[in-house]
């Protein structure tokens, strides 16, 4: 249950960054917030869309499957449920998997890297390590 | 179970007041910790077509959100500068007045400086008017100029560090207040060797004043 919790928090958190980024990218919010990095030059670069979509809506939907699934997980009749723990395991692996390859883009391909962008890494790495954690313990 | 529940609200509750204060920024300000802007009322001109001996200057001050500046840049301009500008017979100055009630036409401006600072101010004067749609959306158009920009070629980098300084918003007043002291008060006005121009704005009405003038000077 604690994993579930987990994940449903780290997932939100991950979902209002992706959602910032893709606001950013449709038009609705004008400055990224990035310090240091260069947010802006990758949000506005070619990679930043794929087949047509921004690259940070596939994140919205990624992360809001992966809240969706943990807090419906939660519910008594699904806490034993070992489907639940492999659907998240699953998501989790595709969305650390995509964004490797974001990250790749960035450092060589971009060479520049956004704040946010590292910040939904960490989080989707750490969803990963939990879902795993919680496959383990439920073998 | 429910001191979950409420932690997860209040994580929802402070990402949606953050992302709402975040859209709240309009396009044109400056980042917190952006460099100082440039103020710039360097005594510039506007930027220029056409030759210098030209008997005729079309001064024109224009707002790139103004539908009417749109329409005479898309349908007139391309004429005039084919019939009068390329063949040395008329020069055009271009003079910056956005209008206070409209949303994104000073930071319009702004992008459109910057491009000139490269040298490719009128590919930009083309772009955000040729893809006027963006004034309709009310949309932020911040990722969209920058497309424009790389359209019109620019050097993003320096595009990115003269925006987000708003290094010729100095420039921009000068030239509002400079059209209010001559009587401006909306877009397109023009004036014509010095003289506010009151004529229909179509290349045919400009080119038969510059015949009227290239005429009486002969």
């Amino acid at each position: 249950m604690r994993q579930r919790q987990a994940i449903a928090l780290l997932a939100l958190v991950g979902l209002f960054v992706a959602l910032y980024l893709w606001l950013y990218k449709i038009g609705v919010i004008g400055t990224l917030q990035c310090g240091t990095g260069a947010c802006e030059q990758v949000q506005t670069s070619r990679y930043a869309d794929l087949w047509g979509v921004p690259v940070a809506f596939y994140g919205v939907v990624g992360y809001a499957a992966l809240l969706a699934v943990a807090v419906l997980g939660l519910r008594p009749g699904l806490l034993a449920e070992r489907r639940v723990t492999l659907a998240l395991a699953a998501l989790a692996t595709v969305g650390v998997a995509f964004s490797l390859y974001l990250t790749y883009l960035e450092l060589f391909v971009i060479h520049a890297t956004c704040r946010w962008c590292v910040g939904s890494a960490v989080i989707v790495t750490a969803i990963w390590v939990v879902a795993l954690s919680a496959m383990r313990r439920s073998v | 179970m429910k001191g979950f529940y409420y932690l997860l609200g209040a994580v929802a509750i402070g990402g949606g007041v953050a992302l709402w204060y975040g859209a709240q920024r309009p396009a044109g300000t400056a980042p917190p910790g952006a460099a100082t802007p440039v103020a710039a009322t360097d005594g510039f001109r506007g930027f220029t077509l056409g030759s210098d001996t030209a008997r005729v200057e079309v001064t024109e001050y224009s707002d790139f959100e103004c539908p009417f500046c749109a329409q005479f840049g898309t349908v007139q301009m391309p004429v005039i500068r084919e019939q009068l500008i390329a063949t040395g017979r008329v020069r055009w100055r271009f003079r910056d007045f956005p209008l206070p009630g409209h949303q994104y036409s000073r930071y319009a401006a702004l992008v459109a400086q910057c491009a000139g600072e490269q040298g490719r101010f009128w590919e930009m004067h083309d772009q955000l008017f040729f893809h006027h749609q963006w004034a309709q959306t009310g949309k932020n158009p911040r990722g969209l100029f920058r497309d424009f920009a790389k359209q019109a070629g620019l050097d993003l980098a320096k595009y990115d560090a003269c925006v987000n300084a708003q290094r010729y918003d100095g420039r921009i007043q000068a030239s509002v207040e400079e059209g209010t002291a001559l009587g401006v008060s909306g877009t397109p006005t023009f004036f014509v060797n010095g003289h506010r121009y009151g004529g229909r704005s179509t290349s045919d009405d400009f080119k038969a004043v510059a015949d009227s003038i290239t005429k009486s000077r002969k």
